[in-house]
């Protein structure tokens, strides 16, 4: 077990997390490890909550569901507020510091990371901010290797948008390693 | 072709005689059909007869093709798998007011508006027969049946209307008294590209007749022909004068992309890329 | 790290049910949208006419299982998918596929009910509806599968049994494998077989298009091969037709259901873990029986010796893998996502040799491998 990695990658619908989820599993696969990648659905996918799970292991995985992940990402104060308790004592926060300005208390390590300012700001579209998140969520996780979170990012990303994603990948690994730095 | 030729080509001949009752009118529209078969010249191994459930159901038992006695309703839903899977068939589905209009609504306007290529006709007698005399969509107003003991207080749907607003683009109405036209009109249909739709006024002597004391067959025919008007005769006729009618003839016809060409055209156009 | 596991690809089940069917050869579709199955449709709207297959949405779920039937008819081969309300809707015409032996698939991605339920949560609650959906006595074959690797092979399986059987064949599904992604390997040509149905061999005048073939399974033309013969959802003799008779009745219902019983080896397919030397069995099937998988691992890590018995053919049901488990066991414990249907079956042929206790959830949350194990450690 002690191979198997849990991710929760939690937000609001239209940030794509559930992209982010498939993008990441997708990556553990071309490594050749074992991966399962669920998601919430419902109306909760469209506008209000919205959450993406992936398991990584080098062994099969037999139950698919994510109860008590390792790695939170949380892309909205409601998604912190209500999945932080799930999060495995000594596992991983990464916040978008743009939507969680208080991190509530926790005995986890947190990551508080201007993930969306920095799409906004540096590529002019939030909408790669799922992209930013994932290459700050795999450069402080490392869940799975960067090159091929990169072939991954690419093979599902819509044509034409490859460079704009290669950008925020970059920025995301960036933002990683600044954070690990310190 | 005589008359003893066309039985011989084209119908199971250790199957007959039918069931149907005496004085039905269901023998002359399959009689009908299969002379219009027989006019187009359709190979009869590349020919599907397909029906759903009631009197008419039993039609396609009793003619030589690949014959598909369906469930209530479905015949049209079944006929859109045969049509569209082998394009190359001529599928004809054979359907009662009853099942056609009532359960099987929903796919007649949806078989209309894709324009497919399958020529559909209904033997209207204005009652379900096979479970002997309950209302129909197609029952008049006030009529009587063993659902209706009162009076039918429905509304009756013209089918004609509603099959072309749905979309055929072949649509024509006939009677077993005026049998030469109906032959005219269901070759016509064959022989139209797309969704053809001929509503056949038949008379139900047994379960309709008796209880609305319209006579025995020979008066429910001579009633097809005082109430039926040709299409052309009406156009001249004000509405006053239409007033418990009917009008016969060809009704509408259209041109429309037909459904299967246009899968293949998807098909082909994939093909190139 | 395998050679396979290196050319392994992420795809939902729902996609690999896609996958698998367009490697058994499948050339039309007809459907309706409903949740949690639509992906399947939408992915062979995308891909069928690009192998000169046909898709087509029709009106409603009978509709889409009627031209289903009825392409089958003309020769090809013809899936439907759904989920339960839809897979209540399709049953008539099931009933019809099966008494007139029109080979076909119906995928039913199970989900929560009954009614309109919760449209996106998992359920195993049409385990029955899948043997008695539609009236009368039928034969039926379901499968159901526990990965998305299984929504694949299953899904060539559901075809070439579906040709081989003439029947209609159930891929029971449910929202959890339907929707969750994992990576499969899709097989080369030749790692899988392909099955087609037999064909008559004698010329149109001596076809009868109903008398049973060596295997009890009548060889079938299709409409227009110029076989011209006669298909009807009445009871009928060997020549398709029907003459109201009640003998006919008895002959053909008792074939029907004979060529899928008298040939189960080559239906019914069963994992087991563990249970050579299992003191206690878990029955389960689909997701719910990874979860056991994981429980009867830890179970063993407690020094309790405990087994799976997986049925991958959930009807006809595995009955002598049951027979068996039960005389070899203490104990048996059924979890399922539902009230207690495959449990059912599991106390029926376990015939008191072994009692069985159920373990239900319907809270739309999958059976944990720690509840199995709490369950496991009660009964033990």
């Amino acid at each position: 077990m002690s191979s198997q990695r849990e991710i929760r990658l939690s937000g609001f619908g239209g940030q794509g997390l559930i992209t982010a989820g498939i993008i990441l599993a997708d990556a553990a696969i071309k490594e050749g490890k074992h991966a399962v990648q669920t998601q919430s659905y419902g109306p909760e996918a469209r506008g209000g909550a919205s959450r993406a799970e992936v398991i990584i292991s080098d062994a099969a995985i037999d139950y698919p569901k994510v109860k008590e992940p390792d790695v939170l990402l949380a892309m909205s104060k409601e998604a912190c507020d209500k999945y932080l308790c799930e999060l495995q004592k000594d596992g991983i926060l990464i916040v978008d510091s743009y939507y969680v300005k208080e991190v509530p208390e926790t005995e986890a390590k947190v990551f508080s990371l201007p993930i969306t300012e920095l799409a906004r700001e540096e590529l002019g579209r939030v909408i790669v901010a799922n992209i930013v998140a994932l290459g700050a969520t795999v450069q402080v996780t490392g869940v799975v290797g960067k090159e091929a979170l990169e072939a991954a990012v690419l093979d599902r990303v819509p044509p034409g948008t490859e460079d704009l994603n290669r950008q925020a990948l970059a920025i995301g690994f960036q933002l990683g390693c600044e954070q690990l730095a310190k | 072709m005589a008359t003893k030729e066309l039985l011989k080509e084209y119908t199971r001949m250790d199957k007959l005689p039918h069931i149907w009752c005496p004085g039905c009118g269901h023998g002359i529209i399959l009689g009908s059909v299969i002379r219009a078969i027989d006019r187009q010249k359709l190979d009869p191994n590349k020919t599907s007869v397909i029906s759903g459930i009631g009197c008419s159901g039993r039609a396609p038992g009793y003619v030589k093709f690949d014959t598909l006695h369906t469930t209530h309703g479905r015949a049209l839903a079944f006929a859109t798998g045969v049509k569209l899977a082998r394009p190359e068939l001529n599928v004809i589905v054979l359907t009662g007011d009853g099942d056609c209009a009532a359960i099987g609504g929903n796919h007649l306007i949806h078989a209309a508006r894709r324009n497919i290529d399958v020529t559909t006709v209904v033997f209207n007698n204005y009652i379900y027969g096979m479970t002997s005399g309950q209302y129909s969509p197609l029952t008049p107003h006030m009529k009587l049946a063993t659902t209706a003991p009162y009076g039918n207080i429905d509304q009756s749907f013209d089918l004609c209307k509603l099959v072309t607003a749905a979309g055929a683009t072949y649509v024509a109405r006939g009677t077993v008294y005026h049998t030469q036209m109906l032959i005219g009109l269901i070759a016509e249909g064959i022989a139209h590209k797309g969704f053809s739709f001929i509503e056949v006024i038949t008379h139900c002597p047994t379960y309709y007749g008796r209880r609305n004391k319209m006579g025995d067959a020979v008066d429910m025919l001579n009633w097809q022909k005082e109430h039926a008007i040709p299409v052309k005769a009406a156009a001249k006729l004000p509405p006053e004068k239409l007033k418990g009618k009917f009008v016969i003839g060809e009704l509408h016809r259209s041109e429309g992309p037909e459904y299967t060409e246009e899968y293949q055209r998807i098909i082909d156009s994939l093909k190139r890329e | 790290m395998g050679k396979n596991e290196m050319e392994a690809v992420l795809m939902s089940g729902n996609e690999a049910c896609v996958e698998g069917a367009l490697l058994a050869g499948i050339n039309f579709f007809a459907g309706y949208p409903i949740t949690p199955s639509t992906e399947i449709a939408e992915g062979l709207a995308r891909r069928l006419p690009r192998v000169g297959g046909k898709f087509i949405q029709m009106e409603d779920e009978i509709a889409s299982m009627a031209a289903v039937a009825g392409a089958a008819l003309a020769g090809a081969k013809a899936m439907t998918a759904t989920s339960g309300p839809g897979f209540s809707l399709k049953q008539e015409n099931i009933g019809f596929a099966a008494a007139t032996e029109i080979p076909c698939v119906v995928v039913n991605v199970q989900r929560f009910g009954p009614s309109t339920g919760l449209p996106t949560s998992p359920s195993q609650a049409d385990i029955m509806q899948a043997r008695w959906g539609t009236h009368g006595d039928h034969p039926a074959i379901a499968l159901m599968p526990a990965s998305v690797q299984e929504s694949l092979s299953l899904t060539i399986t559901a075809f070439n049994l579906a040709e081989e059987f003439r029947t209609p064949v159930i891929l029971l599904m449910d929202e959890i494998i339907g929707h969750m992604r994992e990576g499969i390997v899709i097989p080369q040509k030749g790692e899988y077989v392909i099955k087609n149905r037999t064909k008559p061999t004698v010329p149109p005048e001596d076809y009868l298009p109903y008398a049973a073939g060596p295997n009890e399974v009548p060889p079938m033309a299709n409409f227009g091969d110029g076989y011209r013969f006669h298909v009807t959802g009445l009871i009928h003799d060997e020549t398709g037709f029907p003459r109201g008779r009640g003998s006919d009745g008895d002959y053909l219902v008792r074939r029907l259901i004979n060529k899928v019983m008298s040939r189960l080896e080559e239906i019914l397919m069963v994992e087991e873990i563990g249970m050579e030397d299992a003191e206690l069995a878990v029955v389960a099937c689909g997701p719910v029986a990874r979860s056991a998988k994981k429980a009867i691992a830890m179970a063993r890590e407690l020094g309790i010796k405990a087994g799976l018995v997986r049925p991958i053919t959930i009807w006809p049901f595995p009955e002598d893998a049951i027979k068996v488990a039960a005389k070899k066991v203490d104990a048996i414990i059924v979890p399922e996502l539902n009230l207690g249907q495959m449990a059912l079956e599991v106390e029926r042929n376990a015939c008191g040799d072994a009692p069985v206790y159920r373990l239900n959830r319907v809270d739309a949350e999958l059976i944990t491998p720690d509840e199995i194990l709490a369950k496991i450690q009660e009964v033990k």
